[in-house]
């Protein structure tokens, strides 16, 4: 009856049994799955932003038109571009087909006619932020305008219009009251000023500030002008620029760059004039970085320098910072909006991508047929928009990361307004035309510094109580022991944390004198007591059984404890003028912060004792008995036979236990977090603060925006603490393993 | 002396020190932790002193003493402090706690010891808790009810009327949260319908005229409850208490603000006890107030085990299994030992990589595309693509897995070969045999992994920093509402409690001491659970040694 029963329910047991078996691999698989997951999910963040830059054709579109262009721009979606010709009109078309809304590459949507009876003698851009242009006509007066996009959702389709905003109103502003043409023109918008700066066919330059004001009752804003005239100017002018703070006016002719002070209209000084040209060559052309603190000056043999005011002993200076090679003659340099980023552009359709800060070319190549007469850059910087006569040609461009680069994360870097190339983690800012500061290298100290003084005070105690705890104490004793110092290591780091910075910071802060009298005092006191032991009546010694010698210091230690805090008031009167704090400072130089590397070293040191305490305990106990017995026989002493025999043998597991504790201490947060300052400076000082890669993430992180390079960078930092640690522990337990299987032979 | 230097017996002494520091500093913690968060529960004696100014007139101070120091004289001066000719190098002074916070310019102020002229502790002193400006220090002189002053024992009448207003207080509290946010719930989910209904194109006339029923009916509702609400509130209004304050000014203070009285000086042991007890069964009972830095902790508690319980069960399954596949079912090869090193660094990898991986993969990728799965209609606002409990478990769960791992096969190599073989040689399969045999023997050792992976996640603060953790969450996890848990909240974590009271807060000085408490809370849970996990662990131990034998 049951052997067909049987026999199925034996199959159903073998499919169970083989179910159990693929299920259970597959689980432990997964273990080494998350691992590699981690690895590579990180990976995959980090990766981009090593691309380099690349321009793809997107569209290309003719637009027939009789005058000649003056300025192209792109709106920020990158739906419609503009244009602005010689005959005073603006005009707008979409530069990308899509068939859902009926819109085709160059189809013109508005044709404004900005002025009648008025002949453009000059052109001028404002920084490309601002989006501001503005005509210079030839019976001496200029008009400013900014092209306008509205955006709306109807149907929840968006939809962009596009208009002409007359910024200082519909009528021209008059420059130059004598009425001569204007040859050059350069404006800018800070708040509610514009200034607007030209150079006359008769050698003037004219400083006209245009100052808005709401008027009360209608509402409409009202502009008046102030025209100043500088004296002694350059001559030929062949380019004006102005800073987007109207702090400087930057005036080119030929080689010569002038650079005049405008803070205060009523005292125009020169504040500097110098050759800027590259070693046998012309400059060509000039343009401000965004944010204007740099100068971007293009020569005819390819070199594009950079210049930007610095502190120098002479009082603050424009000065070289760097250089690029193009290699082809520079016609034009186009910045970005907001991005340290610039594009040059080359006679024969060349364009170059570069970014100031961390000395990158991102690109260099040639990307059309013929010549480019304009270029300009999106303002998300997404996109290139260029034209030749008629034709238009529109250029996807990802560029998403810049900013990074081998030589930005960890090399010196010649920061904007910064003396000299230094080292500099300063990720986030105010505004949008901050230089973000990407380097590695100070938190990376930050984080070195921080496990150097952890280990330099972990590793001796919990060598040397490692030691003991295996090799002297009594095996009752050590039951005890040992878990009493391994719960350490189960206590929350952010209590240790939480009592470093509340509690012993300042107790150290306090009592300096009396924690360095602690470091000196104890290691006296031990000797000194175990000196005292030894003419103890030979009763009382031998009462107390081997490796009880902890129990008999913990007293020792208290007391050497209490008479160092007990003197330290008195130590401080006598060596540090009653005020070790300042006498550190005033007297010694060195800087002092409450939360300093002394208060981390102690607490995170606490924090990787019990780990490198328990597998070095491991170890030695572990070492075969007859090695130490045969030491013991031939008449070594139990600490030469502790030094020569016990401690080379267990060396294996001393070394995986040192790189397992060092492996913590790289990757410990909230310690580091709450007993430091957080500041990323480089120095060794144990006085002073720093900033590891693991805290920065923990500060940063939240407030990163997600896929922004910070972010990316921010990944890197933990990317680099997970090889870190992924070496150490490796190491450490390839290590551990040989050793296992050395005493298993032995 | 020469030769007992050569013996090498100093050195074995200086080891020796070493285990006596590792042991103070273990025992010298936990006591300095135990001893200042119990403490704070203590009721303190009310001072009143009186304090010479520098105009030499004297000032009358009420208030608690909260630090004692010593310290040289050079210190103060080089601070600015006006000594007032004080003689000798060391001066020592104590930190006084007025409390009245609205009424004085620092609560917390440093008093030189030879400034005070004397010292008393009176009888009456009362020391008010309110739910609002902290502690208020000073003289019952009136108790009023209604407006009117009450007679008799004002003592007594003024804690009957106290437990009014607290219970009325509840009251409010109670319908706010329950019954105004079950509809506040609810309104909301209509919203995310009638979203859903949109973006499907299926939102008829009769689909809106239902919801539009079903709003108006809970907007009825809410109008009732909220009248309720403002009729509870009136009424605690009542009653009020005025003291003196160590100015000597008569304060009004409004009962409904007042959450307990206490005159410390005129306790005996028992009542202060009685006393000690109430203040620990409210810390843990009690919602924060104040930013967190007053008040309890009930919902870092709350936040913190429902957290790892979730975790737990995440945990357990592939912690079990991955460690019954390294000891039962792997061969010794090169996969076996790249697992083995995989387990190290998992539990090596510092615990923010942890974190920043949870809020990449987790809370952004999976959870953004959970998001645009099942929760189209309340895009853009993120329902799981936000960081959350449930990511927050997860994480833990990954970074807690080798503890579980090694703990289980800890145990599984503990138990003899003889008792498989035996089943196996009766006729199991390997499968029955592991499940009828060795994981019911093993069962001890998997919780010990998961204990000491509970303890470990407890303590856990950095990666949930990111992945889930804030400084005050409005709503617990689990609630009332449909489906009573809700994974995707952000929740409150006694870890994460610590670091924000201690650090953030703007007045650390008064924060401290509840860290302290809020410390020894989440001390205690895990050196409890660990010193279990390390009993369970040995007593298996005893208990296969024998087996064995």
């Amino acid at each position: 009856m049951s052997s067909e029963l049987t026999l199925s329910s034996n199959k159903s047991r073998k499919i169970k049994d083989k179910i159990a078996r693929y299920g259970v691999t597959l689980g432990g698989l997964l273990v080494l799955a998350a691992l590699l997951l981690i690895f590579f999910y990180l990976l995959y963040v980090v990766a981009p932003i090593f691309r380099s830059a690349e321009i793809h054709n997107q569209t290309s579109f003719n637009i027939p038109h009789q005058a000649q262009t003056l300025a192209i721009g792109v709106e920020e979606q990158v739906e419609i571009a503009y244009l602005f010709d010689d005959s005073s009109t603006a005009r707008f078309f979409y530069v990308q087909t899509d068939n859902t809304k009926n819109q085709t590459a160059g189809q013109e949507i508005a044709s404004i006619k900005l002025l009648d009876d008025h002949r453009v003698s000059t052109f001028a851009q404002s920084m490309a932020a601002r989006k501001l242009y503005a005509y210079g006509f030839e019976n001496g007066s200029a008009l400013v305008v900014s092209p306008k996009f509205t955006t709306s959702f109807p149907n929840n389709i968006r939809h962009i219009s596009a208009d002409i905003n007359y910024v200082t109103g519909q009528t021209p502003v008059e420059m130059d009251t004598q009425g001569h043409a204007l040859t050059q023109l350069a404006v800018e918008k800070n708040m509610d000023s514009l200034y607007l700066v030209a150079a006359t066919d008769d050698n003037r330059l004219l400083i006209n500030s245009l100052s808005s004001e709401e008027n009360f009752m209608t509402g409409e804003i009202e502009w008046s002008s102030d025209i100043t005239e500088i004296e002694a100017i350059p001559h030929p002018i062949s380019q004006i620029r102005l800073s987007s703070n109207l702090a400087y006016m930057f005036v080119l002719s030929g080689n010569h760059l002038f650079i005049y002070n405008i803070r205060d209209l009523t005292d125009i000084s020169l504040i500097q004039d110098m050759d800027v040209n590259a070693d046998d060559a012309s400059v060509t052309t000039m343009s401000l970085l965004s944010g204007a603190s740099s100068i971007m000056i293009g020569n005819d043999n390819g070199i594009i320098s950079q210049w930007f005011e610095i502190r120098t002993e002479a009082g603050r200076q424009f000065v070289k910072a760097r250089e690029f090679d193009n290699q082809h003659s520079v016609s034009q340099i186009v910045p970005e909006f907001y991005r340290k980023s610039f594009f040059t552009l080359s006679n024969d359709a060349t364009v170059g991508i570069y970014f100031t800060t961390s000395d990158a070319e991102l690109f260099n190549d040639r990307i059309q047929q013929g010549s480019i007469e304009h270029m300009s850059v999106a303002p998300r910087s997404n996109a290139l928009l260029t034209q030749t006569d008629d034709s238009f040609h529109l250029f996807k461009v990802d560029n998403e990361h810049p900013e990074v680069t081998w030589k930005a994360l960890w090399q010196k870097v010649w920061y904007e307004g910064y003396p000299e190339p230094d080292y500099v983690w300063q990720s986030t800012s105010a505004d949008d035309e901050f230089e973000s500061k990407f380097s590695l290298v100070p938190i990376s100290f930050g984080t070195i510094k921080a496990a150097f003084y952890a280990m330099l005070f972990a590793v001796p105690i919990a060598l040397a109580a490692a030691i003991y705890t295996a090799y002297f104490m009594s095996p009752g004793m050590r039951q005890t022991v040992k878990p009493t110092i391994e719960i350490m290591e189960a206590l929350p780091t952010v209590i240790l944390g939480f009592l470093a910075g509340l509690w012993l910071a300042p107790v150290i802060e306090n009592n300096l004198p009396g924690v360095l009298m602690f470091l000196l005092l104890t290691p006296v006191g031990i000797v000194t007591a175990a000196y005292v032991w030894t003419f103890t009546p030979e009763k009382i010694r031998l009462s107390f059984r081997d490796g009880w010698d902890a129990v008999l210091l913990i007293p020792v230690v208290l007391v050497c404890a209490y008479i160092s805090f007990a003197l330290s008031p008195e130590l401080e009167i006598w060596f540090f003028d009653g005020d070790t704090r300042a006498f550190l400072t005033n007297e010694l130089g060195i800087g002092f912060d409450q939360r300093n590397s002394l208060v981390v070293g102690i607490a995170m040191g606490f924090a990787v004792i019990p780990t490198i305490f328990s597998i070095a305990e491991d170890a030695i106990f572990s070492v075969p008995k007859q090695l130490s017995n045969g030491s013991l026989a031939l008449g070594a002493t139990p600490w030469q036979t502790l030094t020569r025999v016990v401690l080379l043998t267990a060396s294996p597991g001393i070394f995986s236990a040192v790189m397992m504790g060092l492996g913590r201490a790289v990757g410990e947060t909230m310690i580091v977090l709450m007993a430091t300052g957080n500041t990323p400076i480089m120095d060794w000082n144990i006085f002073e603060g720093m900033r590891t890669l693991s805290a920065n993430i923990a500060v940063e992180m939240p407030e990163s925006e997600v896929g922004s390079s910070h972010y990316r960078i921010l990944f890197l930092a933990a990317f680099v603490l997970f090889i870190f640690t992924f070496l150490f522990n490796t190491v450490a337990e390839f290590v551990r393993q040989r050793l296992r299987e050395k005493y298993s032979d032995l | 002396m020469n030769n007992w230097f050569k013996s090498g017996s100093p050195w074995i002494w200086m080891t020796a020190g070493a285990v006596s520091i590792s042991l103070i500093a273990v025992l010298g913690l936990l006591l300095m932790i135990a001893w200042r968060g119990l403490v704070y529960f203590w009721p303190s004696s009310i001072y009143q002193f009186d304090v010479l100014q520098a105009n030499g007139e004297s000032q009358t101070l009420i208030g608690e003493i909260y630090d004692t120091e010593s310290i040289p004289a050079r210190r103060l001066s080089d601070q600015g402090i006006d000594l007032r000719g004080h003689k000798g190098e060391f001066i020592s002074r104590e930190l006084i706690k007025t409390g009245n916070r609205e009424y004085v310019d620092l609560d917390f102020r440093w008093v030189l010891e030879s400034d005070i002229v004397s010292r008393s502790q009176p009888a009456g002193l009362a020391m008010f808790e309110r739910s609002k400006n902290g502690n208020f220090y000073g003289y019952i002189t009136e108790v009023l009810q209604q407006g009117e002053p009450v007679s008799g024992d004002k003592t007594e009448q003024l804690h009957q009327l106290i437990e009014r207003a607290n219970d009325l207080n509840e009251q409010a509290i109670d319908l706010q949260n329950d019954e105004i946010g079950s509809i506040n719930y609810q309104l909301e989910q209509l919203r995310l319908k009638r979203r859903s209904l949109e973006i499907n194109d299926k939102l008829t006339d009769a689909a809106i005229a239902s919801l539009d029923a079903q709003k108006e009916q809970l907007q009825a509702q809410y109008q009732i409850l909220e009248k309720a609400l403002f009729a509870i509130r009136d009424k605690t209004e009542r009653d009020a208490v005025v003291v003196t304050d160590m100015r000597g000014e008569k304060i009004t203070l409004p009962l409904n603000q007042v959450l307990d009285v206490t005159q410390p000086n005129d306790m005996n042991i028992a009542e202060k006890i009685w006393h000690f007890l109430r203040q620990i069964g409210k810390f843990v009972s009690q919602d924060p107030r104040e930013a967190n830095t007053e008040g309890g902790v009930f919902p870092a508690i709350f936040g913190t085990v429902f957290m790892v319980m979730l975790m737990a069960v995440i945990v357990t399954p592939f912690g079990v299994i991955a460690a019954i596949y390294l000891h039962e079912y792997a061969q010794k090869g090169p996969v076996t030992k790249m697992l083995r090193i995989a387990v190290i660094n998992l539990a090596g990898v510092p615990s923010i990589v942890y974190g920043v991986f949870g809020l990449g993969f987790f809370v952004y990728i999976l959870g953004g595309s959970i998001d645009e799965l099942f929760y189209p209609e309340a895009l853009p606002g993120p329902t799981f693509g936000t960081p959350g409990v449930l990511w927050s478990a997860i994480t833990l769960a990954i970074l807690t897995l080798p503890v579980v791992i090694v703990s289980t096969e800890e145990g599984l190599s503990r138990i003899p070969m003889s008792l498989r073989q035996g089943s196996l040689a009766l006729g199991a399969t390997k499968a029955e045999t592991l499940w009828r045999i060795v994981i019911p023997m093993a069962s001890p050792a998997i919780m010990t992994g998961l204990i000491l992976a509970v303890a470990r996640a407890a303590g856990e603060v950095a990666p949930l920093m990111l992945v889930g953790v804030v400084k005050s969450a409005p709503m617990l996890p689990l609630d009332g509402n449909f489906p009573f848990f809700h994974l995707d909240r952000k929740f409150m974590h006694l870890g994460f409690h610590i670091y924000d009271v201690g650090f953030q807060s703007p007045n650390v000085e008064a924060a401290r001491p509840l860290v302290f408490a809020t410390a020894f809370l989440l001390v205690a849970v895990i050196v409890g659970l660990n010193i279990t996990a390390i009993g369970i662990r040995n007593h298996l131990r005893e208990k296969f040694r024998s087996l064995e034998n």
